[in-house]
């Protein structure tokens, strides 16, 4: 294969994927402006000239005819999921660098069984969750409001972050540590000074997970509220009806995939700029 | 003065550390001279409060170092891996240890900068480490070493990972330094022989896990005082020969008999064994051996032969390649042999030194 016709596959490769991404949200975007003439009226892309745009699926998303207003549970979302994963993270970050860095023993337990016991709380269906997380909500009497939808979702963040910061406390080199005890740094200076300005872009990816579950959970966001604190995935839900508003539908979907592509744009350059390069060769 | 007492160390099972005592004095930069695992490493970390010891003592003039962090002891390392804050400039990495030590910033970075420019890296304050070559990561390790001051410096060899070249230049850079430096207590772990004896105004010979002997240079190289001393500090491997000795009769394995007048003196009867350097073998001689295997190295010539189930070495100052598989006849300068006796102890020391 000369260079010419590899680069031609490349390119076409490449195409054929961006198109696999990307059609969909388009299609999203495109249906946003549609009215129920234009869902109905078969695969067209182009308004004006293939059907006739419409702003009613977006008036919707504002408590327009048919619609729910979702700015508040919009911000709700922004509250819960920013607050969840910052504590997730500082929670998440202190305990991994522990079962990173020290030795605990309790019987047969070690460190492996440790961080194992925090993500296998992931591996349990949310269902078996929602029983206990609503009669404890409902003890603490948190039940629908937003500090007790933060708390249950730190207890679901938190073994991701920690999971994420273990295996990268685990290749940052232990001699950094010692490094630094030896230029007069006590174990909890170290952490602060030397090992968490080295982290970010385990922080990152962390952070970037527990935004990503957060803000897409629907589960927890709908057993636990009623209708005073209320949720985005759920207020989404909310807008279908008898008929299948799928303009209000595709204009809700593009507000709630905004942030996260905005966020994989931002995280992704941050990711490439590589770490620990020059601690230890 | 820095003193270590029956240290013991052992990790996982294994003897690290095995019964140490040896003191380092001020102003003395000691090499400590060991094949791998020979508990070099692990004497620096311990000295360092990296490990903790199983029993024994360290003591900096008086004052017992085992209860105090490695954060609360006055000393510095330099490890084999380049280890420098990624996410700091060169100018910081120096300046963080006087930073952490209570100095004002400003200061700590002039002090880094006149560093900086002791070990030629001026230039480069700005960068971050991870932006220099590796011979320079290193330099910057040694600058943030030695800034501090501290009254012990562990280098634990910190040229290992270095080109040959560099790791010339560098050395010599260290030790012009470290002259000025004048009252600190300077440990150097090396697996060279050649670099330890060449360094060190004393050498510290360790062996597994124990110090097999210590002294000044010349003095170790010429009077080894075990078979395990004269193992490490003898670069080609000094030749190890089995002697009987009963009335009037040396037999030596793998030699047969030999004239009792050629050790140059006399040994009661028993077992010993002679410790034979490699240049005190000579091409030419009645023992035909088989040559297995020749290595040049800049000017000298390593030959590596068997005699009747006898591996010896042999060095010659020349440049030479002798046919694989050949038979070649050598002689071997017995006189100049040291002998140890059963127990492995130097008893004699040869006629000639050299």
């Amino acid at each position: 294969m000369n260079r010419t016709t590899y680069l031609a596959l490349k390119y076409l490769a490449v195409l054929v994927w961006s198109a696999f991404v990307v059609l969909p949200f388009l299609w999203m975007l495109t249906t946003s402006f549609k009215t129920a003439n234009g869902v109905t009226g078969g695969a067209t892309w182009v308004p004006w000239l293939q059907y006739e745009p419409s702003m009613a699926g977006w008036k919707s998303l504002f408590g327009g005819p048919g619609g729910i207003n979702i700015v508040r549970p919009y911000i709700n979302s922004v509250v819960v999921t920013l607050s969840a994963s910052a504590l997730s993270l500082a929670l998440g970050t202190l305990a991994a660098y522990g079962l990173s860095r020290f030795t605990f023993r309790a019987g047969p337990i070690r460190n492996g069984d440790i961080t194992f016991f925090f993500i296998s709380q992931r591996i349990m269906p949310p269902i078996v969750l929602a029983i206990p997380f609503f009669l404890m909500l409902k003890t603490l009497g948190l039940l629908d409001t937003l500090p007790g939808l933060i708390l249950v979702y730190v207890a679901l963040l938190l073994p991701i972050a920690v999971w994420v910061m273990v295996d990268f406390f685990n290749s940052v080199p232990r001699g950094l540590d010692e490094m630094a005890w030896m230029d007069g740094c006590t174990p909890i200076i170290t952490f602060f000074r030397v090992i968490l300005p080295n982290a970010v872009p385990g922080l990152v990816v962390a952070g970037m997970f527990c935004i990503i579950f957060g803000w897409n959970d629907f589960f927890f966001a709908f057993t636990l509220t009623f209708t005073k604190t209320q949720l985005l995935p759920v207020s989404i839900v909310a807008l279908n009806s008898s008929v299948t508003p799928w303009w209000a539908l595709s204009a809700a979907a593009m507000v709630s995939v905004a942030p996260l592509a905005v966020l994989a744009f931002v995280v992704e350059r941050f990711l490439s700029r590589g770490g620990l390069a020059g601690a230890v060769r | 003065m820095l003193e270590v007492t029956s240290l013991k160390l052992s990790d996982a099972g294994e003897t690290c550390l095995d019964d140490v005592t040896i003191r380092f004095e001020p102003g003395q930069l000691a090499t400590v001279l060991g094949r791998t695992l020979a508990g070099k490493t692990s004497l620096m970390r311990a000295i360092a409060g990296l490990v903790r010891p199983d029993a024994g003592t360290i003591t900096l003039d008086g004052t017992d170092w085992l209860p105090l962090a490695p954060w609360q002891r006055p000393v510095a390392m330099v490890t084999q891996q380049f280890i420098n804050y990624p996410h700091l400039s060169v100018l910081d990495n120096v300046a963080f240890p006087l930073v952490r030590h209570g100095l004002a910033r400003g200061e700590a970075r002039e002090r880094a900068r006149e560093m900086l420019g002791r070990v030629g890296l001026a230039d480069f304050a700005d960068r971050r480490p991870g932006r220099l070559s590796g011979g320079q990561q290193q330099r910057v390790a040694i600058a943030r070493a030695l800034v501090k001051k501290a009254p012990v410096l562990l280098l634990d060899e910190p040229f290992v990972n270095l080109d040959y070249k560099l790791r010339e230049g560098l050395r010599e850079e260290l030790i012009e330094i470290l002259r000025r430096e004048t009252g600190t207590i300077v440990i150097y772990a090396s697996t060279d022989p050649r670099e330890a004896l060449q360094m060190g105004d004393r050498v510290v010979l360790m062996s597994e896990g124990g110090v097999v002997q210590a002294g000044p240079p010349r003095e170790v190289y010429a009077a080894p005082a075990s078979v395990a001393a004269a193992g490490v500090v003898s670069d080609p491997p000094i030749n190890l020969l089995s002697l009987d000795v009963a009335p009037g009769r040396l037999t030596v394995a793998g030699l047969g008999e030999i004239a009792p007048a050629a050790l140059g003196r006399s040994l009661a009867p028993g077992h010993y064994t002679l410790g034979l350097r490699a240049h005190d073998l000579r091409l030419g001689g009645p023992y035909k051996t088989r040559v297995a295997l020749t290595e040049v190295s800049g000017s000298e010539t390593v030959t590596h032969l068997t005699l009747a189930g006898l591996n010896l070495v042999m060095l010659e100052r020349i440049v030479t390649l002798h046919a694989l598989g050949a038979t070649i006849g050598v002689s071997l300068d017995l006189g100049k042999a040291r002998v140890f006796d059963a127990a492995g102890n130097l008893v004699a020391n040869g006629t000639a030194h050299g």
